[in-house]
């Protein structure tokens, strides 16, 4: 494989000649409309049904190719032929409600029937409409897998053009269409028409298919329209972040995609394009902030250690209150839970380190002051929470302390506030007695 | 039409491949995961083209292995960013499968110098010319025979090894798991039976047939059956038939229209979608036909039940005879119907007509204060224990009426008058 050269990359950069030109402007407008569209296909969960409208297609271009070349045309107008593959998406799509709603087969069986069959029909199609006298069908294959060499000024300005009546019709509707996605009866019962408003969406979600077809090919269409989107929501929570997000990575990997393609010799643009929203797809689900995989990780290492430390300190302060000596030992303190040894003394270093504990010659350790108003805090939270289970919910003395185990992390000061106030606080001692025997098993 | 002995091995090979799919295609079908075949079939393409980039040559064995763990791959990935990822399936499914595809098509350029096949092969196959495919010694075999013919023996050696254990992860994995079955392991077997049997079938018929075969049959059967082992059996015949009626409308059909023929692939696709069509339309159970069929018959009975009653109710008010122009007004359903209903009553003597006027019969009388009685008891039972507008009481006893069995009346009561103060006719 041949590294291109400097000026190769430039000339590339600058679009300077007109084939790059017109494919990275294409698909850049393809990568921004399918961004945005696709984030309410995401939301609404259709992403095979768009699959599935995408080799519907097939079939469309087919009989408009024939039904041109009959007219006494070449059948070249693309026009002609994505007006056809668009009516053909649309009975793809009508094929799959009928099919759910008048059968007992679920989506994912309806997708596949329509999606195999017709792509089966266009086929067949197909290799009839090459025998057709006079036009020329070579090309039409090229819809399959795409063919963004072909395109040409014009084709780039169709694409520039539904783009941006998809992102007006987005902003447009972006409120109904976010209700829709999230909670579909209270639209209806707010009285939105939702049948409209969805099939406003699946027709937006078939032009944008279609516009793909020349670039990307059918087949991969569905990509451009759920990667971006997908990729989006790990970085935001917000529907206008995230239409902003997905549309902006449809567009950057629609420029990478045209720009590699263009430097590098036999790279397919569509499945480059393809490969790219799928490496941006990796970097949002490793890296996003909402729900990414090391955001996830961390935020449970954090709580796990916060916990943990917190289950030591309990631990030292009720050694030191039933032995009612200030030094104990890893092994006073091992009893307590089911822990090990390795765990407790790892405990006790970090907790040095905090400055919650001291190390006293032989082997024993000591809660310092810092430490001792730290535990005395977790102990008081789960003995208020032991005495409010006793007193309000009748459980026996000796069942509450895993129930006030598992709370005692989360106990914000309001409810702390709230519990002292119904527990009559003034009347309990700073930190309550243990309402059952310390120390574990024993 | 010439028939050849080429025709007579596509067929053949057509079907085995078709019933091959059909075998994991049930239980993807039963256990909603149809998509998974497609998308398995789809990242064949990738693992092929790994294998062939380290081997450098079409080693079969090479190919079956590549595509499997790329099969395995795409389920587990599938898994892995629905569940920790917080995807949706359908999505999860559409972006591991588009982007490992890709990937397939990019390295399949690039070693374009160095293994002849190409995309477009992929989705048709070679069906066409699988006969001139064979081995030297193979006694006139045809090679795509022999793959397809061994991977359906393999998914049928499998299915009946697995028979119960398949049958139990596909409709309560719970259950299964407590009985010591492994979901997770009969899951990745039905992955790797779906990606070997996509790679063995691809060569010969193309990605775009496999997906057919492994979804239409067996929903064709699904809709034609209730029981496990029977929608295998139907899957399979309902393949084949698929793969014959393809092959020979791919050759007959176009002729019709001047055309020479078309792809053979396509048109065993197009057959299971026609398959599919006439079950859809005429399954004695589940068909559109069948369906309305028992929605106009439960009708008609309700309207003739309601004919009885309202005849009865104008005896009651000292008029005998009515006509069906008044019937209709005061039922309010079409004229048209109203006659079948009629007819359907004079038949089993109910109803006599005299001059264009309908009266009870005798006969009719009965089942009509039969009718009349449990209306009114209805009434009587609802006002008692369920106290209601009494507009909202006639409504309830009107639906009632119709399905109220011997058993059921005799706890309703005995009362003699209903709240509206109507007079409960006595049990003849």
């Amino acid at each position: 494989m041949a590294l291109p050269s400097f000026e190769q990359i430039v000339r590339v950069l600058s679009l300077e000649d007109y084939n790059t030109r017109v494919v990275v402007l294409g698909v850049m407008a393809l990568g921004t409309a399918s961004g945005l569209i696709g984030t309410f296909l995401l939301l609404r969960k259709r992403a095979l049904t768009a699959d599935a409208l995408s080799h519907a297609t097939l079939p469309g271009i087919a009989v408009a190719f024939m039904v041109m070349v009959a007219m006494g045309s070449d059948g070249k107008s693309l026009g002609g032929l994505l007006l056809g593959a668009f009516v053909f998406g649309c009975i793809g799509v009508l094929g799959i409600v009928g099919i759910r709603k008048t059968t007992r087969l679920k989506d994912d069986a309806a997708i596949g029937i329509v999606l195999s069959v017709l792509f089966g029909l266009g086929l067949c199609l197909l290799r009839i409409a090459t025998e057709l006298p006079s036009g020329s069908a070579a090309g039409l294959s090229g819809f399959i897998f795409g063919k963004a060499s072909s395109m040409v000024a014009s084709d780039a300005l169709i694409m520039a053009g539904v783009a941006l009546g998809i992102a007006i019709s987005t902003i447009a509707l972006r409120k109904e269409w976010t209700l829709l996605c999230f909670d579909e009866e209270f639209a209806a019962v707010q009285g939105w028409p939702t049948l409209l408003l969805d099939v406003i969406l699946m027709a937006m979600v078939a032009v944008v298919t279609v516009i793909a077809l020349q670039s990307v090919g059918l087949v991969l269409a569905v990509a451009m329209l759920i990667i971006p989107a997908a990729c989006a929501r790990y970085w935001t929570t917000k529907i206008t972040t995230m239409l902003m997000a997905s549309a902006l990575i449809g567009c950057l990997s629609g420029w990478l995609g045209a720009v590699v393609s263009a430097l590098v010799p036999r790279m397919p643009t569509g499945p480059i394009i393809v490969l790219i929203c799928g490496f941006w797809f990796v970097v949002s689900f490793i890296l996003g902030p909402n729900n990414g995989l090391l955001i996830r990780q961390l935020t449970r290492r954090r709580l796990n250690r916060r916990i943990s430390m917190q289950h030591i300190l309990r631990a030292m302060w009720e050694v030191r209150e039933s032995e009612h000596t200030s030094n104990f030992s890893t092994e006073d303190v091992l009893p307590l839970r089911s822990w090990n040894k390795r765990t407790v003394e790892q405990l006790l270093r970090r907790c040095s380190k905090l400055h919650f504990a001291t190390r006293e010659p032989n082997a024993s350790w000591r809660l310092t002051e810092k430490g001792s108003a730290e535990a005395s805090r977790i102990v008081r939270n789960h003995r208020l929470w032991e005495v409010y289970l006793i007193t309000y919910a009748d459980i026996a003395p000796s069942h509450v302390d895993r129930d006030a185990d598992m709370i005692e992390h989360v106990l914000g000061k309001s409810l702390v506030a709230q519990l002292e106030k119904l527990l009559d606080a003034t009347g309990l001692p700073d930190i309550p007695d243990s309402p059952h025997a310390l120390g574990g098993s024993t | 039409m010439t028939w050849s002995i080429i025709d007579t091995w596509i067929i053949i090979i057509g079907a085995l491949c078709a019933a091959g799919c059909a075998i994991p295609g049930t239980i993807l079908v039963l256990r909603r995961m149809s998509l998974m075949g497609d998308a398995i079939s789809h990242t064949v393409l990738p693992g092929i083209a790994i294998a062939f980039l380290i081997t450098g040559n079409r080693d079969p064995m090479a190919m079956l292995i590549g595509a499997v763990v790329v099969g395995l791959l795409t389920a587990f990935l599938v898994q892995t960013i629905q569940s920790l990822g917080n995807v949706e399936a359908g999505a999860s499914m559409g972006i591991v499968f588009t982007v490992l595809f890709a990937f397939g098509l990019v390295l399949m350029r690039q070693a374009v110098d160095h293994v002849d096949i190409d995309p477009d092969c992929v989705l048709y196959g070679s069906i066409e010319l699988a006969w001139f495919d064979q081995d030297p010694d193979g006694w006139g075999i045809p090679r795509g025979a022999i793959v397809n013919g061994v991977m359906l023996l393999a998914n049928l050696f499998v299915m009946l090894l697995f028979y119960k254990e398949l049958k139990i992860t596909s409709f309560d994995p719970a259950l299964a798991k407590s009985q010591g079955i492994q979901p997770a392991f009969m899951h990745y077997l039905l992955m790797t039976m779906t990606a070997a049997t996509a790679v063995a079938a691809f060569e010969t018929v193309g990605s775009i047939l496999v997906v057919a075969m492994f979804i239409v049959p067996p929903a064709t059967a699904y809709l034609l059956t209730n029981r496990y082992g029977m929608m295998f059996a139907l899957a399979i015949g309902i393949s084949i038939a698929s793969a014959v009626l393809g092959h020979i409308s791919a050759i007959t059909v176009p002729t019709w229209f001047g055309f020479s023929g078309t792809s053979t692939a396509g048109a065993m696709a197009v057959a299971t979608g026609v398959l599919f069509f006439v079950a859809w339309v005429a399954s004695p159970s589940q068909g559109i036909v069948a369906k309305q069929w028992h929605r106009i018959s439960v009708r008609l009975l309700v309207l003739r039940e309601d004919i009885l009653g309202i005849l009865w109710r104008l005896e009651e008010r000292g008029e005998s005879t009515v006509l069906p122009e008044q019937l209709s007004e005061a039922i309010g359903s079409p004229r048209l119907l109203i006659r079948f209903a009629l007819i359907g009553l004079q038949k089993k003597n109910a109803v006599t007509k005299i001059n264009l006027h309908w009266s009870l019969t005798t006969s009719g009388r009965d089942s009509a204060t039969k009718l009349v009685r449990a209306h009114r008891l209805w009434e009587v039972y609802l006002d008692a224990h369920y106290p209601q507008d009494s507009n909202q009481l006639h409504q309830t006893a009107e639906r009632l009426e119709h399905v109220t069995t011997p058993e059921m009346q005799s706890m309703l009561g005995d009362a003699k008058e209903d709240p509206h103060g109507s007079r409960v006719p006595d049990d003849t």
